[in-house]
């Protein structure tokens, strides 16, 4: 997509793409070596640091595991709770009753404007001061409830942006067969906007885990990011190395997550153009036109 | 009901300050750095292309938390970089800019190679039939028009980033989430009260953002 910026590099070109190269590694050699003589110097490079991660199973059965295992448990709460609620808030919002689509509007635009942390301290707070949850599951409570406030609220908008997208045909064909509104949106809209949503629900999860570490970091959540304390605490401040780690499993799953997205995006382009491809009527349906953002 | 805030003891319009510089000085540095990053990302030169691919997919996937923990615990603890400061706040708030320019310019090369690819190819061939270089398709012709179509994601970029900035609680930047778990913590009989103000400081904060550039980005789209 980007080749049409340059030509196909020619002699001249090629060479000066060399002379670039040598100069950008040597610009990055230059900060690399800055790097490590730095952790070097403050021994974080010492292999009594990083080899617990390799040597002691330890720190994976007592630490880094448990912290995972919080972690995932939090988002797949959070998602799980998230879905239905955002699915009936989108579809409020969609509602042809001004007292339904005003109030859940505002909801939504409301719970989308304020920061995820805000939410997760003043559910800390409400949880500690009404009701009998105890400080142990207090910060999961606390992160999970911040966590879908906000995620059903932008899952609201995913959800009517997926209904919206869909040609008008459908649901004029479905008051035409004499389906009541309700049986519109569960049997024939919702059903085809779930195929749009998909990826960028998928997407949204990713989100969720990464919000999961506030809770860590601010709110006494035991998860992963958690975890640095206590390993750094027992293994002999080897905070480079904790993190480092700790970094390397979050963005695994990211990644694992986000290629999961960008697939399953490109399965249902496939699937949407294939019957298109049988029905000469729909050569030139919308889904024809030129994708312009290219997938991550 | 409302006696905390002329009680003297919170400085509330301080730490909204200090929020809105965080934004703008990480808003600032992460439009520079996205820039730098699309401009590798689209460059002929392959190992630069690489390098930022890569950047934009480890940095993205990482949780800020994670990114901003880090330049406080690996960053000034460990390898005792403060950036020119010598008070905790002035270093949190130092190494919270460095932290959200590090993670947001990721999403706004994103944005902007997203604005490139709307730039019809008949831009860039013109251009360089003319006999333009890369870096003159990429800064005459290319780019002011890519950042014309990418106000929206922009301005998407920057209200997250106006929302991000709490994250700089956990390194200790006095801004405002940090004063509001402090006052959770202290005025017990006003919580519903303290969040109200807290969640209307930024919405004041976030949605003229979105309203302005929203107007702008209607504004200056390019009309094909």
């Amino acid at each position: 997509m980007s080749s049409v910026l340059y030509d196909t590099p020619g002699p001249r070109a090629k060479r000066r793409n060399v002379v670039y190269t040598i100069a950008f590694v040597a610009v990055l050699a230059l900060v690399a070596w800055w790097v490590l003589a730095a952790l070097n110097d403050k021994h974080q490079l010492d292999a009594d640091k990083w080899s617990p991660f390799v040597t002691d199973s330890e720190v994976w059965t007592t630490y880094l595991l448990p912290g995972l295992t919080e972690t995932l448990k939090a988002a797949a709460l959070a998602i799980v709770i998230a879905l239905p609620l955002g699915a009936a808030l989108g579809i409020g919002r969609l509602s042809d009753h001004r007292w339904v689509r005003v109030p859940v509007g505002v909801l939504v635009e409301f719970f989308r404007a304020i920061p995820v942390l805000l939410l997760m301290m003043f559910a800390s707070a409400l949880y500690r001061e009404f009701t009998t949850v105890s400080s142990d599951f207090r910060p999961m409570y606390s992160v999970v409830t911040g966590l879908v406030l906000y995620n059903a609220s932008v899952i609201a908008e995913v959800v009517r942006a997926g209904v919206l997208s869909l040609p008008r045909g459908q649901g004029d064909a479905a008051v035409a067969l004499g389906m009541r509104k309700g049986q519109t949106m569960l049997y024939v809209l919702l059903p085809q906007a779930v195929t749009v949503m998909l990826p960028a629900l998928v997407s949204q999860l990713v989100v969720i885990v990464k919000d999961t570490a506030l809770g860590g970091a601010l709110l006494g959540f035991e998860d992963l990011l958690s975890q640095n304390r206590q390993i750094t605490a027992n293994y002999g401040s080897n905070t480079i190395a904790t993190l480092t780690v700790i970094a390397l499993i979050y963005i695994a799953l990211n990644f694992l997550l986000t290629t999961f997205a960008s697939r399953l995006e490109q399965r249902l382009r496939r699937g949407r153009k294939s019957p298109s491809a049988t029905l000469p009527a729909q050569a030139g349906a919308p889904e024809a036109k030129p994708e312009a953002v290219s997938g991550a | 009901m409302f006696d905390f805030l002329d009680s003297g003891q919170y400085d509330l319009l301080g730490a909204f300050w200090v929020t809105a510089q965080l934004a703008l000085y990480s808003a600032i540095g992460s439009l520079v750095w996205g820039t730098a990053l699309v401009a590798m990302r689209v460059s002929p030169v392959p190992l630069m292309r690489g390098f930022a691919t890569a950047y934009v997919n480890v940095v993205r996937n990482t949780p800020l938390t994670v990114v901003l923990v880090a330049c406080l615990l690996g960053l000034n603890q460990t390898l005792g970089v403060s950036l020119g400061a010598d008070r905790f706040e002035d270093i949190g708030f130092r190494l919270a800019v460095l932290g959200l320019v590090a993670y947001t310019g990721t999403f706004v090369c994103e944005a902007l190679r997203s604005g490139i690819n709307t730039v019809p190819p008949g831009q860039a061939e013109a251009a360089r039939a003319l006999g333009l270089s890369f870096t003159q398709v990429l800064r005459l012709v290319v780019l002011p028009q890519a950042f014309r179509a990418a106000v929206t994601p922009l301005a998407n970029v920057l209200i997250a980033l106006t929302k991000n900035t709490t994250v700089a609680a956990a390194i200790g930047a006095a801004e405002a989430s940090l004063l509001m778990k402090t006052m959770m913590e202290n005025e017990t009989d006003a919580l519903f009260t303290v969040f109200a103000v807290f969640a209307f400081g930024f919405i004041v904060l976030t949605l003229p953002t979105g309203l302005i550039l929203g107007w702008a980005a209607k504004r200056l789209a390019v009309k094909r």
